[in-house]
C-alpha cells in the first residue's frame, strides 16, 4: 500500500508539470496585464517598458515560466534599462513555495488567495453537506421504491434539476424568495455579499446570507448524486448477500444502511473525491451573481486584468488539490471493498 | 454516416446470431433498426424528441416572421416594456424585442451546441482512436495530455481560453448572416475543453477491439491502419459515440450560457441565450422577462436533449438486448 502511494505520487508529479506548462502557455495570451495598471491612463513608452522590465514581461514566454518555477534569485538583471545586468531577482518559485505577487495590486499571491479561502470554503462545505445528506436520503428512498410514481417524479425532477443553468436557478430563488417574499411581507433572504455591513460579521448574518447561494448550488448536484446513489442501491440491493442478511432476519433499517450502503456508496465516493477539490475553487457563477467574496469572484477579477500569478496559483491549487484527493479516493476503496488491493 | 453503415452491418451478423431470438419474427431485423424500436418506445425520449422539434420549428418559424434587423433593432422610448400583445416577451434595456431575440438566440445558442459537439468529438474519437489503436508511448503521451486536461476544472479552463482566443476571429459571413467572431471562437473553446471525457471511451473500446479477429484479418489482407482506425473499427464503437456526442449537445449550449453570461462569449449584438441573461440580473426585480425566458428556453432544450440522449442510451446500450 505505502509504495502504491508512493508510486502514485510520483506519477502526479509530472502530471501536474504537465498541467503548468499547459495553463502558463494560455495565462501568456490572455491579453496585456500592463494596459489595465495605471487606471485611465495607461502606461505609454518609456514608462510601459520600465515597468515590463520590473514585472519581468519583457522576459520570453519560456524564461517567465521558469522563473515562475524556480525563480530568479540565481540572476542578475537590468532594472535600469543601460543593457547592464546589475540586480538580482527576488522571486524564488512556486517550487520553493513562493506563488508570485499579483501584478495588479503587489500582494504576495498566497495572502490573496488565504484571504479568500475560507469565505469559499465555508460556503461550498456547506453546500456539500447539504447535497450530500439529500441525495442520500433522496436517492435511497427513491430505490426502493422503483418504479413507483414518487420514484417517476423524483426522476423527472432529477433531470429537470440537472439541465438548469445554475444562474437561471439562482435568478429564480432570488425573484421567488428575495423579490417576492419582501413584497408579501414575510421575512425575506438576502441576496448580496456574507453580511450586513451595518450589522456586522455575525454568525446569524453569515447563515442567513448563506441560504440562497447555498440552495443555489446544491440543487443541480443533488438532481446528479441522488441519480448515481439510486442506480448502484439498486444494483446493491439485489444481490445475494443482501437477501441472505434479510432471511437471517436482520432488521431492514440495518440492512439498509450497514449492509447496502456500504457496497453502494463506491461510486458515491468516487464523485465526491472528483468533486471535494473544486470546493477550493469555488463557484465562480453563484459567487458572482451572490457577490460571495471567495475564490471563484477572485478568479473571475483577476482574468479581466490577466494578473497571471494569481490565476496561475489558484488553478495549480486546485490542480494539486485535484491531484491529492483522486489518490485518497483510491485509499478509501480499500477502506470500503476489501476485495481492493493495489500493489 | 451512410459510407460508415457498410462495416458496421457486416460486422453486426456475429451479434444478432447470438441474439437471435430478438430476430425470429419479420425476417433479420439490423441492429440500428432493433436500437430504432427500442428509441421509439422509450417514453422520456419520445417526449423529449417532440419538445425539441417543437423548439426547432420555434427558432426556424420565428425567423420568417421576425428578420434578424428587427431583433436588433433599439429603440430606447419603449425600453424595458413588460409582456404585452405587440411585445409577448416584453422588451430589453434598450427596446429590442425580447421575442424576435430569442429566436435569433436560438440559432446561435443551437448552432454552437452542434458545431462545438462535433468538434469535440472529432477531437475526442481522434484522439482516443490513435491512443487506442497504436498504443506504447504514442498512448501514454496522449493520455497524460488527456489526464491533464481533465483534471483543471472546466469551467476555468473554459473562461481562460475564451479569454485566450477572444478578439482574435473577425466577423465571418455566412448563409447571407453575419456571425460576430466571437461565436466562431466559443465553438472551439468549448470543443477543445469537453473531448476527454469520450476520447478515454473510445481509447478503451479501440484497446478491446484492435485484438478482434476482423481487424487481424483486415491486416493481413494489407489494409492502412488509417483505413482500419475510421472503416473498420470506428463504425463498431459508433453506439457510445451518438450518446456521448448527443449529450455533448445539451452540455455545450450549458458551457455556451455560462460563459455568454459571465460576458466572455458571444459578443453583442448578436444574440445568444446565455448573452441575454448577461447584465439581466440587474432588472431581477423590475424586469423579471428579460431573464425568464431566454433561461427557460435553455431549460427546455437541455432538458429535451438529455431525454433523448438518456432514450439513446438505453436503445443503443447492448446490455439491454437481452431484455
Amino acid at each position: 500500500m505505502t509504495r502504491y502511494i508512493i508510486r502514485r505520487i510520483l506519477q502526479a508529479i509530472p502530471l501536474l508539470f504537465i498541467i503548468s506548462v499547459i495553463l502558463f502557455a494560455l495565462m501568456m495570451n490572455m491579453g496585456d496585464p500592463l494596459a489595465t495598471l495605471g487606471g485611465r491612463q495607461p502606461p505609454r513608452g518609456e514608462d510601459r517598458l520600465r515597468l515590463a522590465r520590473q514585472l519581468g514581461l519583457d522576459q520570453p514566454i519560456y524564461m517567465q515560466y521558469i522563473f515562475w518555477l524556480v525563480g530568479n534569485d540565481w540572476m542578475r538583471f537590468d532594472t535600469t534599462g543601460d543593457g547592464v545586468p546589475n540586480t538580482y531577482g527576488t522571486r524564488r518559485g512556486i517550487l520553493r513555495g513562493d506563488w508570485g505577487t499579483s501584478l495588479v495590486t503587489r500582494r504576495p499571491v498566497v495572502e490573496m488567495i488565504w484571504q479568500r479561502l475560507p469565505n469559499t470554503l465555508l460556503l461550498m462545505g456547506t453546500a456539500q453537506v447539504v447535497i450530500i445528506v439529500f441525495s442520500l436520503a433522496i436517492g435511497i428512498y427513491s430505490a426502493l421504491r422503483q418504479y413507483s410514481i414518487t420514484d417517476h417524479v423524483i426522476t423527472t425532477g432529477a433531470f429537470i434539476g440537472y439541465s438548469m443553468p445554475i444562474f437561471w436557478l439562482a435568478l429564480m430563488l432570488m425573484y421567488i424568495f428575495a423579490v417576492n417574499f419582501k413584497k408579501w411581507g414575510l421575512p425575506y433572504f438576502p441576496t448580496v455579499g456574507m453580511y450586513d455591513p451595518a450589522v456586522g460579521r455575525t454568525f446569524s448574518q453569515v447563515v442567513w446570507h448563506m441560504a440562497l447561494p447555498v440552495a443555489t448550488l446544491s440543487v443541480t448536484a443533488i438532481a446528479a448524486y441522488s441519480r448515481y446513489i439510486r442506480a448502484s442501491m439498486l444494483e446493491v440491493i439485489n444481490q445475494d448477500y443482501i437477501r441472505t442478511a434479510r432471511s437471517k432476519g436482520l432488521p431492514e433499517r440495518f440492512i439498509l444502511w450497514r449492509h447496502a450502503l456500504k457496497n453502494a456508496s463506491l461510486p458515491l465516493v468516487t464523485l465526491i473525491g472528483l468533486d471535494l477539490p473544486l470546493l477550493l475553487a469555488g463557484a465562480v457563477v453563484t459567487e458572482r451573481i451572490f457577490a460571495w467574496p471567495g475564490m471563484g469572484r477572485l478568479f473571475l477579477d483577476h482574468v479581466e486584468r490577466a494578473d497571471y500569478p494569481v490565476l496561475m496559483g489558484i488553478l495549480m491549487l486546485v490542480s494539486i488539490a485535484v491531484v491529492v484527493f483522486q489518490i485518497l479516493t483510491d485509499i478509501v476503496y480499500t477502506y470500503l471493498d476489501p476485495r481492493i488491493r493495489y500493489s | 454516416m451512410s459510407s460508415m453503415a457498410g462495416p458496421a452491418r457486416r460486422s453486426a451478423v456475429s451479434t444478432t446470431t447470438e441474439f437471435g431470438d430478438v430476430q425470429t419474427k419479420g425476417g433479420a431485423l439490423s441492429p440500428w433498426r432493433l436500437a430504432w424500436r427500442r428509441f421509439v418506445r422509450h417514453r422520456m425520449a419520445m417526449v423529449g424528441a417532440i419538445i425539441l422539434l417543437l423548439l426547432i420549428l420555434y427558432v426556424v418559424v420565428g425567423a420568417l416572421i421576425f428578420s434578424e434587423a428587427y431583433a436588433n433593432q433599439t429603440a430606447t422610448f419603449k425600453r424595458l416594456q413588460g409582456p404585452s400583445w405587440e411585445h409577448p416577451f416584453g422588451t430589453d434595456p434598450v427596446g429590442r424585442d425580447v421575442l424576435a431575440r430569442t429566436i435569433y438566440g436560438g440559432h446561435i445558442s443551437l448552432s454552437i451546441g452542434i458545431s462545438a459537439m462535433l468538434v469535440s468529438v472529432v477531437v475526442g474519437v481522434l484522439i482516443g482512436a490513435i491512443a487506442g489503436y497504436y498504443g506504447g508511448a504514442i498512448d501514454s503521451i496522449l493520455m497524460r495530455f488527456t489526464e491533464a486536461v481533465f483534471n483543471i476544472p472546466s469551467l476555468f479552463l473554459l473562461i481562460v481560453m475564451a479569454k485566450f482566443f477572444s478578439g482574435r476571429i473577425p466577423t465571418v459571413e455566412l448563409f447571407g448572416r453575419s456571425f460576430s467572431g466571437s461565436v466562431i471562437v466559443i465553438i472551439v473553446v468549448i470543443g477543445l475543453t469537453s473531448w476527454m471525457y469520450l476520447a478515454r471511451i473510445v481509447r478503451a473500446n479501440y484497446l478491446s477491439l484492435k485484438e478482434r479477429e476482423f481487424v487481424l484479418a483486415a491486416r493481413c489482407l494489407g489494409v492502412p491502419n488509417r483505413r482500419i482506425i475510421l472503416f473498420h473499427i470506428l463504425p463498431n464503437t459508433l453506439a457510445p459515440i451518438i450518446v456521448t456526442a448527443t449529450l455533448g449537445v445539451a452540455a455545450a449550449i450549458l458551457s455556451e450560457a455560462y460563459v455568454s453570461f459571465l460576458g466572455l462569449g458571444v459578443q453583442p449584438p448578436t444574440a445568444s441565450w446565455g448573452n441575454m441573461l448577461d447584465g439581466s440580473y440587474v432588472y431581477l426585480e423590475s424586469a423579471p422577462w428579460l431573464w425568464f425566458f431566454p433561461g427557460l428556453l435553455i431549460v427546455l432544450t437541455v432538458l429535451s436533449i438529455n431525454f433523448v440522449g438518456d432514450g439513446l442510451r438505453d436503445a443503443l446500450d447492448p446490455r439491454s438486448l437481452t431484455k
